[in-house]
């Protein structure tokens, strides 16, 4: 009985060590129909769009707000400060809020992959219960656990990223319009692939991250009829380790590449660093997502790949959201925070994009801000 | 004093030996141990956190009690994760297409997801007593594909529905919930702790007090000899892996019913795999499990405060593996020590050895 339990004992050990990379050992996508590659031609591309008249209004206002008096609490989803994504660009709207409206007292928090629901509720409890107003919760992770909570504290200030929480009037929803983004990312795919042929690696094949997909090949094919688009995500819903598995990422994207995309946009958290850096190895170009990924720490091994990024300004939307507490002027913040109040966009750093492309983007934007293209939200497939 | 020595000593040495070691991460790490510790005894004051241990420990023991039972029969069920998973998605689908009675809802909620589990178990069971493929790697296999067909079940043209950017199954009506013990503002107790604990006891009696478990245990240590016994080491591994998976199917019950009402995308994921390290902690026994799966709890819910005061709370994991893997290598010492003591007195005794 002894002897056999040990061994039970030393087999568990080594089972456990090595199931999470038994878990993740699936196929690495790229079952492309084959490539057809146009020699050096690139896309067939359709006819460009009017130059765009009036360019958007940002709300560029330089009155003095005064934060000092607020203590902001931060719950992050999976990955945290540093993810080079998506709660990096959260960090980066609590910093810019830190220096402009002198807060003094800030507290981040972060969340652990595949957490029990409960652990979400203490961890807003614990920035509540310390006095934290504004709590933003980061991630639509949030929005079952803020609807426990928040009630509960009716004086604190909440807001929700991706989410919005039904009968909670101290919930301010900060959502955004990612496919609107995303169009423009496959704009740009289809005007820089020299294949026709581009790729998109999704992180978690969830709701929201299918919003990046939807927009990413709308805009493709719009920009060029004729484009192939290979698409994977990492790990089906419910697992949430796709948004943190660099090395699935960088196997994804490695099949897609050997299909004969040379364009790839990524919607997958800190598992985007894998793709940037199978696009390297294999010299193809790489369009970043959140943050302006050229200008991240994080990747710069890879920047000279990333020729955009798809900008969804959680930045913005953290930021805008902590003056308006500090003004107390909820009711200005907008209601989805898109194009149109540039909640989301593209970045140009690296000088990947000439000016005649931003012509075009600018054109494209255009149209989906006066409403002429309307950018699905759902995926085809 | 034997029994308290071999049993006891062990597994508090180890849970000594990795609050040592986590001692030195912390300290390597910059931080201030006594602090951190401080503070995670601390949390358990907090908030909800008492009763979320609770709670957690009553998830945590049904998951470790279908490990254990696999364990008796010399079978590693790792397919926990996956058999729970299933179950929780077919039992929500199940529990929120109609309305039943009160009581007799959240029954047959509970008996479909203890069936799912069993089928989702016996697809393995029957692979290995058919054609002999060890369970370990199907059972693996099978939770990946747990995974995929869960993401499946909650698709919007299968059985899902969009709530903003979450997927989740139809809501279970209210007639299939199951009434917790409210503490007010410190939490609810699901009501379904209770069935974990009767789990235990059943599992205690089932192995002690009956024919089959004494079978069980039989062919679990020599199947040849069970099987001179009249005891069908076949039928037994696929008994031992439908139980496994029954209970398995259980392990989500009490969020699902006491809490969610539905199953989401903020499912939670591991739990299957704690419940090994927990099987493995509590030495298969019912009250050793309950040790066990309340000391995870422990150091899941009150490790949340470690963020809160700056310290990584990575912390945790390294101290449930160190704590996993001394409990291992404390058992074999002690078990040396006193194999070697008693030779020692046996050898005195037969003047064989010089005092």
């Amino acid at each position: 009985m002894r002897r056999r339990m040990r061994g039970i004992a030393v087999a568990a050990i080594a089972l456990t060590s090595v199931l999470s990379m038994a878990a993740c050992a699936k196929d690495n996508g790229g079952t492309g129909t084959g490539s057809t590659n146009n020699a050096s031609g690139g896309c067939k591309l359709a006819e460009k769009p009017a130059a765009a008249t009036a360019t958007s209004g940002t709300t560029a206002t330089g009155e003095k707000v005064d934060g000092s008096a607020l203590k902001v609490g931060l719950a992050y989803d999976i990955g945290g400060r540093g993810d080079a994504s998506f709660n990096d660009s959260a960090a980066a709207g609590l910093d810019k809020a830190k220096a402009d409206l002198g807060i003094k007292e800030v507290k981040e928090l972060t969340a652990a992959p595949n957490e029990a629901e409960d652990a979400k509720q203490t961890r807003l409890r614990q920035l509540a219960s310390e006095g934290y107003s504004p709590i933003i919760g980061v991630g639509f992770a949030y929005a079952e656990s803020l609807k426990v909570v928040a009630p509960e504290f009716p004086n604190v200030k909440f807001a929700i990223v991706d989410g919005v929480v039904e009968g909670a009037a101290n919930v301010t929803p900060l959502v955004f319009a990612e496919e609107q983004g995303s169009f423009l990312a496959g704009v740009i795919a289809a005007y820089q692939s020299k294949t026709c042929h581009v790729g998109f690696v999704g992180g978690v094949k969830i709701p929201l991250i299918g919003k990046f997909d939807a927009g990413f090949e709308q805009g493709a094919k719009t920009a060029a009829p004729d484009i192939k688009i290979e698409k994977k995500y990492l790990t089906p819903a419910g697992d949430f380790t796709g948004f943190q598995d660099p090395t699935k990422g960088q196997e994804a994207a490695k099949g897609q590449i050997d299909a004969g995309a040379d364009v790839l946009y990524h919607a997958a958290g800190a598992s985007g660093k894998g793709v940037f850096s199978a696009a390297k190895a294999a010299n193809v170009k790489a369009i970043g997502v959140d943050s302006d990924q050229y200008n991240q720490a994080t990747v710069a091994e890879s920047k000279d790949v990333i020729i955009s990024s798809m900008l969804k300004r959680v930045d913005v939307a953290v930021y805008d959201f902590v003056k308006a507490v500090a003004k107390n002027d909820l009711a200005t913040l907008p209601k989805v925070f898109d194009l149109k109040v540039d909640g989301v966009g593209y970045a140009t750093s690296g000088g990947k994009i000439d000016n005649d492309l931003k012509a075009v983007l600018e054109g494209y934007k255009a149209q989906i801000i006066e409403g002429k293209i309307k950018v699905s939200d759902k995926p085809t497939s | 004093m034997g029994i308290l020595r071999g049993k006891l000593l062990p597994p508090a040495l180890a849970i000594l030996f990795s609050a040592l070691l986590c001692g030195v991460a912390l300290v390597v790490s910059g931080a201030n141990p006594a602090e951190a510790f401080g503070a995670m005894v601390s949390q358990v004051g907090e908030g909800t956190t008492a009763v979320d241990i609770i709670n957690s420990t009553g998830t945590y023991y049904i998951a470790a009690l279908a490990v254990a039972i696999g364990f008796q029969m010399n079978l590693f069920n790792i397919g926990v994760e996956g058999q729970y998973r299933v179950a929780a998605v077919v039992a929500a689908v199940f529990g929120g297409s109609f309305a039943l009675p009160p009581g007799l809802h959240a029954l047959a909620i509970i008996l479909v997801a203890a069936l799912v589990g069993a089928l989702w178990a016996a697809i393995p069971a029957i692979l290995k007593v058919t054609r002999g493929v060890n369970e370990v790697i199907s059972t693996i296999m099978m939770n990946g594909l747990a995974l995929g067909l869960a993401a499946y079940l909650i698709r919007e043209d299968v059985f899902g529905e969009l709530r903003g950017n979450n997927i989740r199954t139809p809501e279970i009506h209210e007639s299939g919930w199951v009434p917790g013990i409210s503490f007010g503002a410190s939490g609810t107790v699901f009501g379904l702790v209770f069935l974990a604990a009767a789990l235990g006891i059943g599992y205690w009696v089932m192995m002690n007090r009956t024919r089959f478990g004494f079978e069980l245990k039989a062919s679990g240590e020599s199947s040849t000899a069970a099987a001179a016994g009249g005891v069908s080491a076949k039928k037994m591994v696929l008994i031992a892996m439908l139980l496994s998976g029954g209970i398995a199917g259980l392990v989500s019950m009490p969020e699902i019913l006491g809490r969610d009402h539905t199953y989401n995308l903020n499912f939670p994921a591991g739990i299957g795999f704690s419940g090994i390290a927990i099987a493995l902690l509590g030495r298969n026994h019912p009250g050793g499990i309950a040790f066990g799966a309340l000391l995870w709890a422990f150091l899941d819910k009150s490790g949340l405060a470690l963020d809160n005061v700056g310290v990584p709370r990575e912390i945790v994991t390294i101290m449930q593996g160190a704590i996993v893997l001394s409990v291992v290598v404390a058992y074999e010492v002690v078990r040396r020590f006193e194999l070697a003591a008693e030779q020692r007195r046996v050898g005195k005794e037969l003047g064989t050895v010089a005092a």
